[in-house]
Formats: structure tokens, C-alpha cells, sequence
């Protein structure tokens, strides 16, 4: 199963047998909003506080998947979550409502394929049969925790990006119907000293790249083996980075259909969410709800999604720190 | 391709390597700059008309109370700040600050609205711990620096007995 230094593949491959999406009204108004199962009209989904609104946009998603895949909640073994507030109180709350053995997982924006690729070597592993994989992040819960209050008046530099409110679940199965998830690798810290919190994009580049190029020498695969590469949450500042740091390592990006989902949940000329979006909801709703949609249309047969994620907190960045960065790859592959 | 060779079937790259002094020359050249320019003429344009609102204000309240221009002073930077807590709670102020940047924030009113935007923000936490523990966040230290810099401008000011 462990392929080379920090990849796994998968040999009878975990099926992501129904995932579930749901999102904000930002989203909604976006390029990608047919692809959610469910679009609230409003952030604050009728609770009382934004993390209340955050934890049932995560509930709400793994009913979807539940529902989609006609499994009842007992069925389910495990869930295995994270997201990005203090102690990731929005996956455990909602895991005290799903009421399954929980593993909480922190790799900020990554914890989308961080918990994917948990869930899928749980499978693959034998440990267990039916695994859900979900995270979550809250534009307004983000806002408050790591810049400033929603309501006050800060300008925003260009760099900056824009949390996605959304949750994505997906339900990993021994056997079934669905796509398969064949290969993960696991990123390392990367950290190249890059301090701005509004330049997350920036930050975080290099650790993509070190993750895709890892992916390619452990697994053997190259760029033209996927019809798409997507990473996490790089968006208009951080992708063509990426991209250009690949190219100069040798890797031939230009072969696949390089993208960024936080740059395809918004459209970035219109939606003012400066370089794009990020969060955990990112990935999450763009892989479970936008990619998963084109494989089983049939459009896409192979994906590489590289999830990318800031690990800083308030207390860090006030203390002058550097952004540590992370990089997670799983490899999604539709059946025939 | 130069920099890939194949060792025993397996595609070696070039391993990616680039010093934290490289990165960040590297990312300066790829960061979209900011406006500078522009932001200080919308500041400007933004701040002047946030004082032109206030001196319309002053002028009211001489014309109709019948008050000196100081005495009407205080009403209007009351005004003004009742102003900027109205357009925090319908959750316009922030969407003008984007555009005006700090046409909106160095003014009174941008001090009102990072108050009343922290209130709102910690009501959730309760009266006391949220609310009265969090609506001193951000302008906490505008009243601690604001003290400091007058105390010295004070001392200053009496060393050199100017205005007196």
C-alpha cells in the first residue's frame, strides 16, 4: 500500500459511494452553484450565531450524502472531520449530532483531502467498511477568528481571499457504486517564510508543489496522467505561482488541466472576493460537488486534487510568526 | 526534458529548493500591488465628504438650536457616530470602507463602527464577557495610543508654551 516515501495506492481502491454539498449565498451566486446539492440564501441559515450556522451547514451535508447513497446513520462506522475554527468545534458538534466514532482532524484548508485520505486507507486497511470524510468553513466564523469582526470596516488588499461557507461529506465505501479513490500522498511542512496573513496563496504554493512533485515520484505517474490537477485554495495570487515553480522544477504541469477550486467556485471578475476563495468548505464543495459531477457525467476519468492549508492562527501571526503550509493529494478515478 | 532523467524506470525532478530570502523576492514580483495611489484619492474624496456631512450637521444645528459652532461640536460628532452604528447594523459600512479605506476609518466614524462591529460580532458570547469584554478589541488601542501621543503632545506643547 505505501508506494515510495510519503504516498499510499490503494490496491483494492475505497469507493466514494454519494458525497453531499452544501453551501452559502456567495457560492450560489457563483459559476459552480447548480453542482451543491443545497444553497442557503442567507449566512446566518436561521441560528443564532455564525458558528451555530457553520456546524449545521456540516450536519446538513452528511444527511445529503446519507440520503444519496439510501443509508441509514447506522450504518456509518466513522467519521472522520475538521475544520477551521478554535478546537474544531463545528466537526465536533456536528459529530456529537452525527453520533458515530469520530476522529477530528486539523490541516486547515487541506482537512478536506487530510480527511479523505484518512478515511480511504481506513478503508482500504480493512479497518472499516463505511467511513464518512466531511469538513466545513464559514465565511463569517473565519472572519471573526483569525481578522476582524464581519461588520467592521477594513480594507482588503488584493491578495487577500475570501472563506467559502460550505460543508462537503463523502462517504467512503468497501464496495459499491462510485468513483474510486486509488492514491494519496501525504504533504510535509513547507515553510518559506512568508508572514503576511493576506497572502495565503502565496504562502502556501511551494507546499503544493512539493506535494504534487512527491505524488509523481512515489506513484511513477505524470502530469498527462490526469485530466485535471486542482489544488485546494491557492487562487489568482498563489495558482500561477504554483504553476510556474512546477515548471521550473521540470514538471511538465502544462500536459494536464492545471486549476485551482478557489478560483472556480467564484467568479473573480464579478463576486468581490478579491484573489478568490479558501477555506475548508473549498476543495471539499468543488471536489464532492463540482468534480465528482464531471466524472460520473463522464468528462473528467482521473483528477489530482492538491489541498492546500495555512496553519497559522491569530496568536501565531500577532507573535511575528511565518506561515507553516501543508499540502495534502488524493487521486480520484472514475469506474467504468 | 533536462532536468527529468530516468534512474532504473522512475522519474526523478529536480527537487523543488528555493531559500526563504529567494521565495520572498520571488513572490514580490508575482503579488498584485496595491493601489496606493488610488486608495489616497478615494481616502481623500471619502474622508472629505464624511467632514463636509459633518460640517452640514454643525451648520444645522448653529442655524436651528441656535448654538456657537462649539457648542455644537459635540451633537455633531454624536451625529456622526449614530450615523456610522445605523449604516454597521445594516452591514453597508463595511462595504463602503472596501472602496474608501481609511476615508473611513480615520475619521470618528470608523472608530464608532469597530465598537459597534466587535459588539455585534460577540453578542453571541453574552452581555458581559461578549459584548462588554469584546467591543474594545480593535479601538482599545486607538483610546491607549490616542492617550499616550496626547500626553506627549501635551508635554511639548508646555515645554515650548506654543498657542498660549
Amino acid at each position: 500500500m505505501k508506494r515510495g516515501k510519503r504516498s499510499w495506492m490503494f490496491p483494492s481502491p475505497p469507493v466514494i459511494r454519494a458525497a453531499g454539498t452544501v453551501v452559502g449565498p456567495d457560492e450560489g451566486a457563483g459559476p459552480l452553484a447548480a453542482d451543491f446539492d443545497l444553497v442557503h440564501p442567507t449566512l446566518d441559515l436561521g441560528q443564532p450565531s455564525w458558528e451555530k450556522a457553520e456546524r449545521l451547514l456540516l450536519e446538513q451535508a452528511a444527511d445529503i450524502a446519507l440520503s444519496k447513497a439510501g443509508l441509514k446513520k447506522d450504518k456509518l462506522q466513522f467519521f472522520v472531520g475538521g475544520d477551521l475554527t478554535n478546537q474544531i468545534i463545528s466537526s465536533t458538534f456536528a459529530a456529537r449530532t452525527i453520533g458515530v466514532p469520530y476522529l477530528g482532524v486539523f490541516g486547515a484548508c487541506s482537512t478536506a483531502m487530510e480527511s479523505l485520505a484518512l478515511a480511504s486507507l481506513m478503508v482500504a486497511s480493512g479497518a472499516a467498511e463505511l467511513v464518512a470524510a466531511g469538513t466545513c468553513s464559514h465565511n463569517c466564523t473565519a472572519e471573526k477568528q483569525f481578522r476582524y469582526p464581519t461588520e467592521y470596516g477594513s480594507q482588503k488588499p488584493p491578495t487577500a481571499q475570501y472563506t467559502v461557507t460550505g460543508a462537503g461529506v463523502a462517504l467512503i465505501g468497501a464496495g459499491g457504486e462510485g468513483p474510486a479513490v486509488t492514491a494519496a500522498t501525504i504533504g510535509r511542512i513547507v515553510d518559506l517564510g512568508v508572514k503576511d496573513p493576506f497572502n495565503m496563496g502565496g504562502a502556501m504554493a511551494p507546499a503544493a508543489v512539493d506535494t504534487i512533485q512527491a505524488h509523481f515520484e512515489d506513484t511513477g505517474r505524470q502530469p498527462e496522467d490526469y485530466d485535471l490537477i486542482a489544488t485546494g485554495d491557492l487562487a489568482a495570487v498563489g495558482h500561477p505561482i504554483a504553476a510556474e515553480l512546477l515548471r521550473r522544477s521540470g514538471i511538465p504541469i502544462d500536459n494536464t488541466r492545471f486549476v485551482d477550486c478557489g478560483l472556480m467556485i467564484y467568479d473573480t471578475s464579478k463576486q468581490k472576493v478579491q484573489a478568490g476563495g479558501s477555506g475548508c468548505g473549498c476543495s471539499a464543495v468543488v471536489t464532492y460537488g463540482h468534480l465528482l459531477k464531471k466524472m460520473a457525467q463522464g468528462e473528467l476519468r482521473r483528477v489530482l486534487v492538491v489541498a492546500t492549508g495555512a496553519l497559522l492562527s491569530p496568536l501565531s501571526y500577532q507573535q511575528g510568526e511565518s506561515i507553516p503550509c501543508v499540502a495534502h493529494a488524493v487521486s480520484i478515478e472514475a469506474r467504468p | 526534458m533536462a532536468t527529468k532523467q530516468a534512474t532504473r524506470g522512475k522519474t526523478v525532478y529536480k527537487p523543488f529548493s528555493m531559500s526563504s530570502k529567494e521565495y520572498k523576492a520571488f513572490l514580490k514580483n508575482r503579488e498584485p500591488p496595491r493601489a496606493v495611489l488610488a486608495n489616497c484619492a478615494k481616502a481623500f474624496l471619502a474622508g472629505g465628504v464624511l467632514c463636509l456631512i459633518g460640517e452640514a450637521i454643525t451648520q444645522f444645528f448653529v442655524a436651528v438650536f441656535r448654538m456657537t459652532p462649539e457648542q455644537a461640536s459635540n451633537p455633531t460628532v454624536a451625529m456622526l457616530i449614530l450615523l456610522s452604528v445605523i449604516l454597521t447594523c445594516l452591514g453597508v459600512y463595511d462595504r463602503i470602507a472596501q472602496w474608501a479605506g481609511a476615508g473611513t476609518a480615520v475619521p470618528v466614524t470608523g472608530f464608532a463602527n469597530s465598537m459597534c462591529s466587535a459588539a455585534i460580532e460577540h453578542r453571541s458570547e453574552g452581555l458581559v464577557l461578549g459584548v462588554g469584554g469584546s467591543m474594545f478589541k480593535l479601538a482599545g488601542s486607538v483610546i491607549v495610543f490616542g492617550v499616550v501621543a496626547a500626553f506627549f503632545v501635551g508635554i511639548v506643547h508646555w515645554l515650548f508654551g506654543w498657542g498660549s
